[in-house]
């Protein structure tokens, strides 16, 4: 089991090296970077200009050698001014007004910096970590409505399959899954929060949210979250729940005399949520999607805004922590459902 | 002239229907699993799951059917009704549906030829047998149809029909004065440019529906021609490939396209290199397809292989490159990089698909049979074990043209890829989205079409599964 976890661990650490190096040569093309100086000194500025701004700021060195400095194994240069001050570098970003001489000569991922942000003009660090609570909320909301929900609907379309019960559930599952965020997004605000039907129970924007989540700002987000991942969940328990309830086991249990309630509850249920189990944890990763629309749609803050916003304008250090986020988000819940799974079932051995 | 109403003449009789219908269905939904559980737990064990559910049970599960079917009638009454009342008694949905009646007659036209030839179809005669695959089927149909008709549908055009004080109209609202214009109405409103929103509703049916589904068929060749020997062959080329499809898969989608599709990456020639890969696999696919098939008979090979280089190297250099001698095919640029994006994201989940798939048909005796009799492995892969993955795959590639139109909205969503009048669905629920509290028909029309289209594959899928796991 060690030996498996520290295997996949070594994948991850490939994965997201190779993955911010993607991202780091995508948002450090030229035109990228003329772009970046342009938003950042000024949209009127001349080329020679530009090209002084990039030299002068640490994004003139050769791609490789400054993706190393971003992971804090090469030292980044200081440009100074005729009178030794400090005028700009990767390690002044942020701190402006610094000695040449307190300038720290590497300021990575490895340093434990992240970089700073050229659109929001604060550390990485702080960015994500306050976006990541923001989002945090939003997804522990959208899973406790998600996940109960798809089970219960999963575990009733599949104790009889093939009911008239069973039908209309999975017919529902099946709508759900054919909603994307925007489109659901959409239709709720529409009914419940346009002056079209006049229903106004909730609100169609969650910026208030940030100070404080009410029923009123927060519904309608997380009802479109859970939306779309709920049929997915659901049809998985009802699959899962329709092939336990054909096992011996259960006719044993039924031939036994049991009530079927008992049977479903007690014999039943836990051996069908094995399954759902791996589906639930996979969804992190799906839900990081929807988080980006659902907060694109409903002016919330969050992660994902931070994404789009960072994407919008290049901002090279905030995509690159935005990435490695993300890799690592996906990878634990794999590594986490795979270590669940072989906990949850004593048939399956991880080698 | 008057607004329209939603039913014109029809309203008085069949609104007061329809809500009855409505209400029914929702006691009865509500009803029916409350009796349902109440049966399990009073009945005294095996006798009441012998003896199936109870008779409050069947009761309300026969109020559920007839409600569904009450509401069914009402729709299409609403329909024909629409379509057979005199012109000035037509409410807005009769006068939807008489544009659509293109769309109508050969809905009606290919179930009679499918229901008629229903014997020798096989699986597509069998779905109509499945109410879900059926209902399926319509949806799709549907919107095809609509998508090839648009241009007799659409009333006004898409893009340029600009008609000043008709922005951002509720549905129904006749056009100004001087109606000299080809018809009355704006019948779902105008949007925020006063475009007709029933006409880009349409003609976006065009622009989904001429990419999704060739954008899932490009993924399914990458996915396919890697997958096969990354499944039968295994060792390092499974891992590295593994990885590669891995890597791509842990990228947050929207990252992606944002990375892929911003103008200073595309004025790079980024997405233009990755169509000039992508857009190898097929040629690759087909040539090793007829190359190990018919290796043993030189001139059919040298004739399909060359025709396959000729025909397929012609559209390659047109597509990809925009560099067709004759100047024939060509992708205009938008729709190019759309193209190539959603491709890109797919390719790596049908690759695993069919790495799988592979996986598990290669212990199959056939396999051994084959290697026994010393095919080559390409022969193998191909039309051994390709064949034999048929279910799976053909119930994937309908699920995966309706997540590929969800990838194209949520490209449009985020105002990326294709122009800004583009009438695809995605882009007007873009543009409509800011003003949506307070007009809310320009962006919920394209969401409901989304949403129907999908559900109409999805339906489809679970249709196929479910009769190809009967045969």
């Amino acid at each position: 089991m060690a030996g498996f976890i520290i295997r996949r661990l070594g994948v991850m650490a490939l994965t997201a090296l190779s993955m911010t190096f993607i991202v780091f040569l995508l948002t450090n093309l030229q035109p990228n970077l003329e772009k970046l100086a342009k938003t950042q000194a000024g949209a009127r500025i001349t080329d020679a200009e530009v090209a002084s701004w990039i030299d002068r700021n640490g994004y003139g060195a050769p791609m490789l050698t400054r993706y190393g400095e971003w992971l804090g194994v090469l030292p980044a240069p200081l440009t100074t001014d005729a009178d030794g001050r400090a005028i700009g570098g990767r390690c002044l970003r942020g701190h402006p007004g610094l000695a040449a001489e307190e300038v720290p000569r590497f300021c990575g991922v490895l340093q434990g910096d992240w970089g700073y942000s050229t659109k929001f003009r604060r550390p990485v660090t702080e960015v994500i970590a306050e976006r990541l609570q923001r989002t945090g909320l939003l997804m522990a909301w959208a899973f406790a409505t998600m996940v109960p929900l798809a089970l219960i609907v999963g575990v009733l379309a599949g104790m009889r399959e093939g009911s008239a019960l069973d039908r209309g559930l999975s017919t529902l599952s099946i709508a759900t899954t054919s909603t994307p965020e925007y489109v659901s997004g959409v239709i709720f605000v529409a009914i419940f929060a346009s002056s079209m039907v006049g229903l106004k129970w909730f609100t169609g924007s969650a910026k208030s949210a940030v100070e404080g989540a009410t029923f009123q700002n927060f519904t309608l987000p997380v009802a479109t979250v859970a939306l779309y991942g709920m049929g997915y969940i659901a049809r998985m328990t009802r699959a899962s729940m329709a092939e336990v309830m054909t096992a011996q086991y259960i006719r044993t249990a039924r031939l036994k005399g049991l009530s079927f309630r008992a049977v479903v509850l007690r014999h039943a249920l836990r051996n069908a949520l094995i399954a759902p189990f791996t589906v639930i944890m996979l969804q992190f990763p799906w839900l990081l999607t929807g988080v980006v629309i659902v907060e694109s749609l409903f002016v919330y803050p969050g992660f994902g805004d931070a994404l789009v916003q960072g994407a919008q304008n290049n901002d090279i250090d905030l995509l690159l922590a935005v990435s490695v986020v993300a890799v690592i988000v996906v990878l634990a819940t794999q590594l986490l459902s795979d270590i669940g799974y072989a906990a949850l079932n004593p048939r399956i051995r991880v080698a | 002239m008057e607004p329209l109403s939603w039913t014109g003449a029809l309203g008085p009789w069949l609104v007061p229907t329809l809500e009855a219908a409505l209400i029914a269905l929702a006691l009865a939904a509500l009803a029916h699993p409350l009796a349902l559980l109440a049966g399990y737990r009073m009945g005294p064990g095996p006798e009441a799951s012998r003896s199936g559910p109870g008779r409050a049970a069947r009761l309300t599960g026969g109020l559920l059917r007839l409600s569904l079917w009450a509401l069914a009638a009402v729709i299409v009454a609403f329909l024909i009704g629409g379509l057979l009342v005199q012109p000035d008694a037509k409410g807005i949905l009769g006068r939807i549906a008489t544009r659509l009646w293109p769309v109508w007659l050969s809905l009606g036209a290919s179930f009679a030829l499918v229901a008629l030839f229903r014997r020798r179809l096989g699986l597509v005669g069998h779905l109509l047998g499945n109410p879900a695959g059926a209902v399926g089927l319509a949806l799709v149909m549907f919107w095809v149809f609509a998508a090839l008709f648009a241009d007799q549908i659409a009333p006004f055009d898409p893009v340029t029909d600009v008609i000043a004080g008709m922005k951002n109209k509720p549905p129904g609202t006749p056009l100004p004065p001087p109606g000299d214009a080809a018809y009355g109405y704006y019948l779902l409103g105008g949007d925020a440019l006063a475009r007709d929103v029933f006409s880009r509703a349409v003609a976006g049916a065009r622009v989904v529906l001429a990419i999704a589904p060739a954008a899932t068929v490009f993924a399914f060749m990458v996915g396919i021609t890697l997958g096969l020997p990354a499944g039968y062959l295994g060792g390092r080329l499974d891992i590295l490939l593994s990885f590669l499809a891995n890597l791509v898969l842990a990228f947050p989608v929207i990252l992606l396209f944002f990375l892929l599709v911003t103008p200073e990456i595309v004025a790079m020639g980024v997405p233009t290199y990755m169509a000039g890969a992508l857009f190898l696999f097929p040629l690759i696919f087909l040539t090793i397809l007829w190359n190990s098939r018919f290796r043993t008979r030189p001139p059919l090979r040298a004739a399909l292989i060359g025709a396959t280089l000729g025909l397929g190297g012609w559209l390659y250099a047109g597509l990809a490159w925009n560099a067709d001698p004759l100047g024939i095919v060509s992708m205009p640029a938008g729709v190019l990089i759309v193209f190539v994006s959603v491709v890109f994201v797919n390719a790596p989940s049908v690759f695993r698909i069919v790495r799988g798939l592979t996986l598990d048909i290669r212990t199959r005796d056939y396999v051994a049979a084959a290697q026994t009799r010393g095919e080559g492995p390409w022969y193998i892969m191909l039309w051994e074990i390709l064949p034999n993955a048929r279910g799976p795959l053909l119930v994937d590639f309908c699920l995966r043209i309706g997540y590929t139109t969800i990838l194209l909205g949520t490209l449009g969503f985020f105002g990326l890829g294709l122009a800004p009048e583009s009438p695809d669905w995605g882009t007007s629920i873009n543009a409509g989205r800011g003003l949506l509290q307070f007009v809310p028909f320009p962006p919920l029309v394209p969401a409901v079409a989304i949403m129907s289209l999908v559900l109409g594959l999805n339906l489809l899928a679970d249709g196929l599964r479910e009769e190809s796991l009967k045969e």
